[in-house]
C-alpha cells in the first residue's frame, strides 16, 4: 500500500514538477477559463442580474472545457521521448500511475476552479452564500473530472486524432457531474432553492466510482 | 450453427438470413396494416368541457418508438456483455459482436430520439424538454455510443481497438438502467408516462400490437446484427489477408532476388 | 387521419433509417466478400484456431 501511495505521489510530483516549470496551466488554460467567461458575457449580452442566473452552469461549463485541455496536456506529456513505456517498464503498478496522474489534474483543477470563482464573482456578480457547499462541490467535481479524465486520456491517446477524439468520448460521461455540481452551486450562489447537498451526494457516488473504476480499468489498458 | 448460417462466397447472406428477411418484410407489413388499419386513435372525453382530448393519431407513432427503445436495451445490453466476454476471454467472436451490437444498437437510440421527438410535438407540444430526465439520459446514451463508435474507427490496431472500446462500452452501459428507471426515480422531473402499458389503458387490440412491434423489430435487429456481424468478421479476415499476401509478396521478392520488392522500396 | 404528417415523418424516417443500414451493410458485405478468398469466409474459427 505504501509503495503504491509512494510511486502515485511521484508521479503526480512530476506532473506537477513539469507544469511548474512549463507552466502551461498557468499561461494558457487559466487565460483561456477567464476568456470562457468573457465570451459568454459578450453572446449572452445581459446584465449582471441575468449572468448571476446562469453563472453556476457557465462556471462548470468553463470548468469542463478547461479540464479538457488540462488532461490533453497530462496525456502529451508521456508521448514524448517514450516516457509512458519507461513508467510501465519501471514496474510501477498501473493503478498507481493512474491516481498519480488523476491527482495531477486534480490540483491543477481546483487551482482553475478557484480562478473562476473569482472570475464570477467579479464578471457575473455572484455571491458565495454557502462557502463550504462550494468547496465541497468543486473539491468532488474535480476528483470525479480528472478521475474520469484521465481514463479517457489513456483510451485515446496514441492515436492521431486524439485531439477530437477526446472530446466526443469525454464529454457525454462528465454530464452527470455537470449537472450535479451546477445544482450544488444554484443553491450554494443562492439563485434557486434547490438542496444542493443531495446533487452534492450524487457528485460523491460519481467521483467514487470514477476513482475505482478508473483504476481498474487503467489497469487493463495498459497490458495492451 | 448449421449451415443456413454460413456465408457463401459472394456475400453476407444465407439461407438462414433470407428466410430471416422475409420473416421480417412480411411482420413489418402486418405491424404496418395493424398500426395504420386495425387499430383506433387514442380519443378520450375531457371530463370537464366533453371536448376530445387524446394522442388522436399521434399514437400509433407509439408502436415505433416503444419497440425501437426496447430493442435498443437489448442491443446495448448485448454489447456490453460482449464487451465483458471480450475482456475475460479475448477472443475475436466476443469483439465482432459487441461492435456490431454497438452500431446497430446506436442506430436504434437515434431513431427513439428522433421518433419520440416527433411525437412529443403533437402530444406535449414541444420538440424537446431540457430538465426530462428520461430525455437527457438517451440523449446521453447516444452521445456515449457515437464515441464509442469514433474511437473504433480511429484506432488502427484491432487489439487496442477491441480493449479500448471495451472499456468505453461498459462504461455506456451504466448509463441503461438511468434510462430506464428514470421515470420511476424521478417522477416529477419528466413527461413521460410511468409505463406505457399501465397509463393508455390499453384494450387488447393496442396491447397486441405492441407486441408485435416488439417482435417485428426483434427481428429487424436480429438480421441486422447478422450481417454486421458478418461485415466484422470479413473486415477481421480481409485485413489478415492482405497482411498474409503482402507477407507472401515480400518472400516471393527475396526468392527472386528483387532486394528493393523485398524491402518495398518502389512501392 | 390526424397528425399525418407526423406519422410519415416518424415511420417515414425510421423504416428509411433501417432500410438505408440494410442496404449499407450488405453492399459492404458483397464487397468483402469479393476480397477475401473462400476458406475464410466462414465465420466460425474452428476451435483451437487462433483468434
Amino acid at each position: 500500500m505504501s509503495r503504491f501511495l509512494a510511486d502515485a505521489r511521484l508521479v503526480a510530483a512530476k506532473d506537477l514538477r513539469i507544469e511548474a516549470r512549463s507552466r502551461v496551466v498557468l499561461n494558457q488554460v487559466a487565460p483561456f477559463a477567464l476568456l470562457v467567461l468573457v465570451l459568454f458575457g459578450f453572446a449572452l449580452d445581459a446584465d449582471q442580474r441575468t449572468l448571476r442566473t446562469f453563472a453556476p452552469g457557465l462556471f462548470w461549463v468553463a470548468v469542463l472545457l478547461c479540464a479538457l485541455l488540462a488532461i490533453q496536456r497530462s496525456v502529451s506529456v508521456e508521448q514524448a521521448d517514450g516516457a509512458l513505456t519507461g513508467l510501465r517498464l519501471s514496474g510501477m503498478s498501473p493503478a498507481a500511475l493512474f491516481v498519480g496522474k488523476a491527482a495531477a489534474v486534480f490540483v491543477q483543477l481546483v487551482v482553475l476552479e478557484v480562478l473562476l470563482t473569482a472570475g464570477i464573482i467579479v464578471l457575473y456578480g455572484s455571491q458565495i452564500e454557502q462557502p463550504l457547499l462550494v468547496a465541497a462541490t468543486g473539491l468532488l467535481a474535480a476528483v470525479a473530472v480528472a478521475c474520469t479524465g484521465t481514463l479517457y486520456g489513456a483510451l485515446a491517446s496514441g492515436l492521431g486524432v486524439r485531439e477530437t477524439l477526446l472530446p466526443i468520448l469525454l464529454l457525454p460521461v462528465l454530464a452527470p457531474v455537470l449537472i450535479g455540481a451546477t445544482r450544488a452551486f444554484d443553491d450554494a450562489l443562492g439563485n434557486a432553492a434547490v438542496d444542493g447537498w443531495a446533487w452534492l451526494g450524487l457528485l460523491a457516488v460519481f467521483a467514487v466510482v470514477a476513482t475505482a473504476g478508473g483504476a481498474l480499468a487503467h489497469g487493463t489498458l495498459v497490458e495492451e | 450453427m448449421t449451415e443456413t448460417m454460413t456465408t457463401n462466397g459472394t456475400s453476407t447472406g444465407s439461407r438462414g438470413s433470407r428466410v430471416l428477411g422475409a420473416a421480417t418484410l412480411l411482420g413489418l407489413a402486418t405491424l404496418l396494416l395493424f398500426a395504420f388499419g386495425l387499430t383506433e386513435p387514442d380519443v378520450r372525453l375531457h371530463p370537464t368541457t366533453g371536448g376530445e382530448i387524446g394522442q388522436f393519431d399521434a399514437v400509433r407513432l407509439l408502436y415505433l418508438h416503444v419497440p425501437l427503445a426496447v430493442l435498443m436495451y437489448v442491443a446495448f445490453v448485448l454489447c456490453a456483455v460482449a464487451s465483458a466476454g471480450y475482456l475475460i476471454r479475448r477472443t475475436p467472436w466476443f469483439d465482432t459482436m459487441a461492435r456490431a451490437a454497438a452500431e446497430v444498437g446506436t442506430v436504434f437510440c437515434g431513431l427513439v430520439l428522433v421518433t419520440g421527438s416527433i411525437w412529443g410535438r403533437p402530444v406535449w407540444n414541444t420538440w424537446w424538454e431540457w430538465g426530462d430526465v428520461r430525455l437527457m439520459t438517451t440523449l446521453v446514451l447516444f452521445l456515449m455510443f457515437t464515441g464509442y463508435l469514433a474511437l473504433r474507427r480511429a484506432t488502427v490496431d484491432p487489439r487496442a481497438a477491441a480493449l479500448r472500446g471495451a472499456i468505453v462500452a461498459l462504461v455506456a452501459v451504466l448509463d441503461l438502467p438511468l434510462v430506464n428507471r428514470s421515470v420511476e426515480w424521478w417522477e416529477n422531473r419528466t413527461l413521460h408516462q410511468k409505463s406505457t402499458l399501465e397509463e393508455l389503458k390499453i384494450q387488447d387490440l393496442t396491447l397486441f400490437t405492441l407486441m408485435l412491434g416488439f417482435l417485428v423489430f426483434g427481428l429487424v435487429l436480429t438480421w441486422l446484427l447478422l450481417h454486421r456481424f458478418r461485415v466484422g468478421w470479413l473486415e477481421r479476415e480481409d485485413v489478415q489477408h492482405g497482411v498474409a499476401a503482402a507477407i507472401a509478396e515480400r518472400r516471393a521478392a527475396i526468392d527472386e532476388g528483387d532486394v528493393d520488392a523485398a524491402v518495398g522500396e518502389g512501392t | 387521419m390526424t397528425h399525418l404528417g407526423y406519422l410519415i415523418a416518424g415511420w417515414g424516417i425510421a423504416l428509411g433509417t433501417l432500410g438505408l443500414f440494410a442496404v449499407a451493410t450488405v453492399r459492404r458485405g458483397r464487397d468483402l466478400a469479393r476480397r477475401v478468398p473462400a476458406e475464410r469466409s466462414r465465420w466460425l474459427t474452428a476451435p483451437g484456431e487462433d483468434a
